[in-house]
């Protein structure tokens, strides 16, 4: 999980700050694209560990989900919880919702094959994200997941100190601190994109 | 706590207690107990609940306890949904019925974790945590001849953090809390405990693996990180033993994977 996951909240923070070209215009994030499939040995380097990383991550995660659940034996009737937050115990759930928010992803832009009117757009990414994001509901279902995705990271970045045995009592408020600062630097930046859209920011 | 008029206020309690037979499906139980004073113990009052089913004839509540001083482990009970009830830091024996309201119903049950079977009621077979500590709880000493404790040099700060481990009293809380029924924290302890001392430093990888491996086959589950365990150990064990238990176990395997043979490799140079 934390090995798979680092890799994953690696990726993540790439792919937010080269977003972030749209606000420099149309040529900026075009040109940005056109570097990215200019080398298809490192593309596919890329993708090839990112492919790995995701179903090992979604793997281990089933993996560790029905183990957790079996071993706890139904829990007691009173469930008494003292400390364990929001997202560490829905990181299942919010799993779930990214999986489905990335598979809708790359049918979205990478395959372009739904919500985009049948239109190709070719190299010009630029437009054919203003035309995406133009679809309102589209854009609410990238915001609200990249609010789950916000709450994955933030379990998810301060579990991988603790896992890799990185982690003390003194550093732990720090490192979840951190955690949280990551994953709302990671949500508002993707987000930024269609509430730009929406908002007219962008045309 | 003592009234004005110099007698001691009692509770009237509404019990709903776990009452079940071995590999049989278990259920509540509802009792009414009165005048319980609130400087008995919890199993104090469990006690008095007990001697008042004698008296009417009926079957008595199974339930592990042995020093009733916290230091022996052997107590259990979730209490409201928490292991050893709603005080950080204390196990049920050393919780007193002050904490509780006059009129309340308290709910009552075993640990719940697939690796602690219930044997009767409320008392759970912990066995599991034996085989763990069987398999690498232990340095190798010759007994006999014991050698001078002082002949090994201890610096303070390791003797103190391996103190702290060393608090934990194997009683199950941090399995029965955990919402994944992990025993990391246990298993975290007693790893500290022994890999920091200079003693515990021949069987130092051999342990952590083997009582990984022990863990893992006991059927405990895996740790995610809820924390649940340290909010509620009697000792107040931190998560910081479970870091340790992650890089000492990534240490050993590493060490493993490239240990010698001792023995040339066949082909090659």
């Amino acid at each position: 999980m934390a090995l798979t996951g680092l890799v994953l909240a690696g990726f993540v923070l790439g792919h937010m700050t080269g977003n972030l070209l749209m606000f420099k215009g149309p040529e900026a994030i075009n040109a940005y694209a056109a570097w990215l499939h200019a080398n298809k040995g490192l593309l596919w380097g890329a993708r090839a560990v990112l492919i790995i990383s995701v179903f090992a991550h979604i793997w281990v995660g089933i993996q560790l989900a029905l183990e957790n659940r079996a071993s706890r034996d139904g829990g007691p009737a009173a469930d008494a919880t003292r400390r364990a937050t929001i997202a560490s115990r829905t990181m299942p759930y919010s799993g779930v919702v990214i999986l489905g928010f990335v598979v809708f992803h790359l049918l979205h832009y990478t395959f372009r094959t739904v919500a985009l009117g049948g239109v190709t757009f070719g190299d010009d990414v630029y437009k054919m994200l203003i035309a995406g994001f133009s679809n309102k509901l589209v854009s609410y279902f990238y915001i609200v997941s990249m609010l789950l995705l916000c709450l994955h990271l933030s379990h998810g970045v301060s579990s991988v100190f603790q896992t890799l045995g990185l982690r003390n009592e003194r550093w732990r408020a720090r490192l979840d601190g951190l955690a949280l600062a990551y994953a709302w630097i990671i949500a508002l930046g993707f987000i930024s994109i269609p509430l730009a859209v929406l908002t007219g920011c962008l045309k | 706590m003592v009234q004005d008029n110099g007698k001691e206020e009692t509770l009237a309690l509404k019990l709903r207690v776990w009452r079940q037979r071995r590999g049989q499906p278990g259920a509540f139980e509802e009792h009414s107990l009165a005048a319980v004073p609130t400087s008995a113990s919890f199993l104090e009052m469990m006690d008095m609940l007990n001697e008042q089913l004698i008296k009417a004839g009926k079957d008595t509540f199974a339930f592990d306890h042995d020093c009733r001083e916290g230091i022996c482990g052997m107590c259990s009970m979730t209490i409201n949904g928490m292991p050893h009830g709603p005080i950080p830091g204390v196990t049920t024996c050393q919780l007193h019925m002050r904490n509780f309201r006059d009129g309340e119903t308290i709910t009552v049950e075993p640990w719940r974790a697939r690796a602690f079977p219930v044997l009767k009621d409320l008392a759970v077979d912990r066995s599991a945590f034996d085989k763990v500590i069987q398999s690498g709880g232990f340095i190798t000493v010759r007994t006999g001849s014991a050698p001078e404790a002082n002949n090994i040099p201890v610096p303070k700060p390791v003797a103190d953090e391996a103190m702290d481990a060393a608090e934990c009293i194997g009683c199950g809380a941090c399995v029965a809390s955990c919402k994944n029924g992990s025993a990391m924290l246990f298993v975290g302890a007693k790893i500290n405990h022994l890999n920091i001392l200079p003693q515990g430093q021949a069987e130092r990888d051999r342990r952590t693996l083997a009582m990984v491996k022990t863990m893992d086959e006991a059927g405990f589950g895996n740790c995610t990180n809820y924390g649940e365990c340290q909010a509620h150990c009697p000792k107040s064990i931190t998560l910081d033993v479970i870091a340790k238990l992650n890089r000492d176990y990534l240490r050993a395997r590493v060490k493993e994977f490239f240990s010698s043979t001792g023995k040339p490799s066949k082909g090659g140079d």
